[in-house]
């Protein structure tokens, strides 16, 4: 397996923890709804084209994503709710979103450095040999920024900027909006909060502000006015 | 080069197929006329598939949606933005002007907002109360008429309210509150501000059987497939094309009007994008509705030696009072929205309420006012969603709650407070000055060879002091929420985190009209003072803005002028 096949495999699908690169699983075997349809949501030829560019560059070394890897399952682990991170190939999105956003890359690259330089200082390894437990470790050192050591500040930063990508790449895939519950992006009616939603918050809708809104059971029909504009039917 | 020249001669050549183009050509070809459109950018029709981004889920996007390629994000309908790539403008002296251009059939309509409010009696007069800037020499009754008739043509929700400088209209009905309007109804209430339905070009009933009805995906910023919001393509401009009088030229980039030895219209020439070949469309009348800016750059770049100062421009007002919306905005944190009870609350593409200014009665340390507008909800994740999540803990009180971390705990975080923020921003009327302009400079041309706008723009204290009162009033209605404002308070450093001019994309005002040829570039009908046969009917011939979204007032504007232009032609004065 070649580097650009070793990290295509790498973007598809890696495992929490794991220092070994899970093989060559095909590209046709990503769930249909994750594939990455560049031609399919109404892009002009020149953005198309910056699409593909950035897709066939590569910015992350073995290695580098091994650890993003890593990183994303420790800050979303499979749960009861859903998958992991790299289950919902995080790790391939914070590949495209670092060559999409530039402005990330120093501090991802520089912020695995760090990580790897402060694994090796505490444990003469770099931090994706680290046993999981050790791992935890150094993260925990890192994870909280109210209580971590000033001279931790670098690796706070970091794993601060890897939690945004995690999540947001995370949340935006169909496992994450499962595992949120939003309910939208479909044609519908909308007519109100519900009853109980209501209920729960101790409001209602006022009688005269509901008499101005849609009766939805009247939604196909075409309207009437007087020539005053009041609506008559 | 060789230069291409069509035999056919038009009526009419309408320049731009946005609000103001879109209007001109729907009424000017209803009416027979022999039209050829005019449109910088591609075709787009929502209703083709491969232009599609509505309904489209983020990880259709690589970039989860990320404004990185689209400024507004990659599934906003609008092709261009605040930087287009070989189509520059500078800027002089420090001053900040962003110009926002959508390159596309149907311009900047793809994917605005849709509110669409009326101006008021008061805000063609404004100078009569405050004595600043000018009067408009027509006022609401001349406009009622063609607002009416627009409120039917294209459709408009809202309510009647009977409040004096807020003119009722043609309404459809209006969808009801979200939870976090209510919220936003409650807290405002209790301060004595007033919200009520929104009012947004949207149907949520048909008009005709053409156009769909609204399914409540929230996404008109991205452009409706069944046309179930007004857009200019989908709504005047294809209903215009039905009778085969509207030529449609697309890719075709208007660089100058020509005259004659009169100095009159007789076409304009034209870089085709596809070849970057000059052409050249003939035409009884010219129409100009570009943008305000585009249509100034338009007009300054046709000189002749007629017009030795650019057409029309003897008056030297052409580019000048060029003004913006003011914008402010601030988010706060809501308690009792935390841990929501999750439905579909998409709704229609904007906010279902809104607070109109209520002030107008007051002294106060600023003129004229601003409107509110709310924003909040359970929204479809995109880039950016999940940032900063765990830092919300630290607004929970007593709670024991931790920043920062890792594991499943984190979806809880990301759960707690998904919906629990609201948010507001203000758009107020800046005053019109003389010295707030664009012009053409002379050391720089676009990728067609087309000298480019230079701007130079500066907000007063008038301004300044206006979004201080947006900060003070948002904190206020925050906190008469129950909820805690986010982030800090923005200061006088930063103006008050007043939008840098052009950044509300409503500019305006750069060919004014008036009743005197010296102080104004256009009649009252947005037809030149100077040139009988030219009409500029875009956002150019505002005298003021009102704090209210132009597009409603551009368009009635442009059917007045039309039916202007039908009738000398009708003459044969022009």
């Amino acid at each position: 397996m070649d580097r650009r096949e070793t990290l295509k495999s790498l973007l598809i699908g890696t495992m929490a923890g794991s220092v070994v690169i899970q093989g060559c699983r095909p590209a046709e075997q990503q769930p249909e709804d994750q594939k990455v349809q560049s031609d399919g949501y109404g892009r002009l030829p020149k953005e198309l084209q910056r699409d593909k560019e950035l897709m066939d560059q590569t910015f992350f070394s073995v290695h580098e994503l091994a650890t993003i890897a890593v990183i994303c399952d420790i800050i979303l682990p499979a749960d009861d709710g859903s998958g992991s991170a790299s289950e919902a190939q995080v790790p391939s999105f914070i590949e495209f979103i670092a060559k999409d956003l530039p402005d990330h890359q120093l501090p991802l690259r520089g912020g695995l450095m760090w990580l790897d330089n402060e694994a090796i200082d505490r444990f003469e390894k770099t931090f994706l040999n680290l046993t999981p437990t050790e791992q935890i470790k150094i993260v925990d050192d890192i994870a909280y920024p109210d209580l971590a050591n000033p001279e931790m500040l670098p690796g706070v930063r970091f794993f601060n900027r890897m939690r945004d990508l995690t999540l947001t790449g995370f949340y935006t895939t169909r496992m994450g909006i499962n595992a949120l519950g939003y309910k939208g992006n479909i044609a519908n009616v909308w007519d109100g909060v519900p009853e109980e939603v209501l209920q729960k918050h101790g409001l209602a809708y006022e009688e005269e502000w509901l008499a101005k809104c849609i009766d939805q059971n009247t939604r196909a029909e075409l309207p009437k006015w007087d020539a005053e504009g009041n609506l008559i039917a | 080069m060789q230069i291409k020249e069509q035999a056919k001669e038009y009526d009419v050549c309408i320049v731009g197929s946005g609000a103001g183009g879109g209007m001109a050509t729907k009424i000017l070809a209803d009416a027979g006329l022999k039209v050829a459109l005019m449109e910088a950018g591609p075709y787009f029709d929502p209703k083709e598939p491969a232009h599609q981004t509505q309904l489209k889920w983020p990880w259709e996007s690589p970039r989860r949606g990320a404004s990185s390629t689209r400024v507004f994000g990659d599934f906003d309908a609008a092709y261009g933005g605040w930087d287009i790539d070989g189509e520059p403008y500078t800027k002089v002296n420090g001053t900040e002007f962003d110009w926002f251009r959508s390159r596309m059939l149907g311009g900047r309509t793809n994917h605005w907002g849709r509110i669409s409010l009326r101006f008021g009696p008061l805000d063609f007069k404004r100078r009569n109360l405050d004595g600043l800037g000018d009067n408009w020499p027509i006022g609401y009754e001349d406009v009622k008429p063609y607002y009416d008739r627009l409120d039917q043509l294209v459709g408009i929700f809202g309510s009647r309210e009977n409040i004096p400088n807020e003119p009722d209209g043609f309404f459809l009905p209006p969808p009801k509150p979200r939870l976090h309007e209510l919220y936003y109804i409650k807290g405002a209430r209790k301060l004595g501000i007033p919200v009520i339905p929104s009012r947004l070009s949207i149907l949520t009933r048909p008009i005709n059987t053409e156009r769909g009805v609204c399914f409540y995906c929230s996404q008109c910023s991205r452009a409706c497939r069944v046309y179930a919001d007004f857009s200019a393509g989908t709504c005047l401009v294809f209903p215009a094309m039905k009778n085969g009088s509207v030529d449609l030229h697309v890719n075709a980039m208007v660089r100058e009007v020509m005259t004659d030895q009169e100095g009159r219209a007789t076409g304009v020439s034209y870089i085709s994008k596809d070849d970057r070949k000059e052409y050249k469309i003939r035409a009884k009348v010219v129409v100009l509705a570009a943008s305000a800016c585009e249509s100034a750059r338009l007009l300054l770049n046709s000189k002749s030696i007629q017009h030795p100062n650019g057409l029309g421009n003897s008056s030297d007002v052409v580019g000048k009072y060029l003004h913006d919306s003011t914008g402010a905005s601030r988010a706060g944190f809501v308690p009792e929205l935390m841990n929501r009870q999750i439905y579909n609350e998409d709704g229609v593409g904007g906010m279902h309420v809104y607070t109109p200014w209520w002030l107008n009665d007051q002294k106060l340390d600023f003129p004229r006012g601003y409107h509110i507008e709310v924003w909040g909800g359970m929204g479809m994740p995109s880039y950016g969603f999940g940032f900063g999540a765990t830092n919300m803990n630290r607004l929970v009180k007593d709670a024991g709650l931790t920043v920062g971390g890792y594991g499943s705990k984190l979806k809880d975080d990301v759960r707690r407070f998904y919906g629990s923020v609201v948010g507001m921003s203000g758009r107020g009327e800046c005053i019109a000055r003389l010295d707030n302009y664009c012009e053409i400079d002379p050391d720089v041309v676009d990728e067609y060879g087309i000298p480019v706008l230079r701007f130079n723009y500066t907000w007063s204290d008038h301004e300044v002091n206006q979004a201080k009162h947006m900060q003070d009033t948002f904190d206020e209605i925050i906190h008469s929420m129950g909820g805690t404002p986010l982030g800090d308070k923005p200061g006088s450093d930063s103006d008050y985190g007043l939008a840098a001019p052009g950044r509300i994309i409503h500019e305006v005002g750069t060919v004014r009209m008036g009743d005197n040829p010296k102080t104004s570039v256009t009649n009252s009908y947005m037809q030149l003072h100077e040139v009988d046969n030219v009409y500029v009917m875009d956002g150019g011939s505002f005298v003021s803005q009102a704090d209210k979204n132009p597009t409603w007032t551009i368009m009635a504007l442009a059917w007045r002028a039309s039916e202007h232009l039908i009738d000398e032609l009708k003459k044969m004065n022009i």
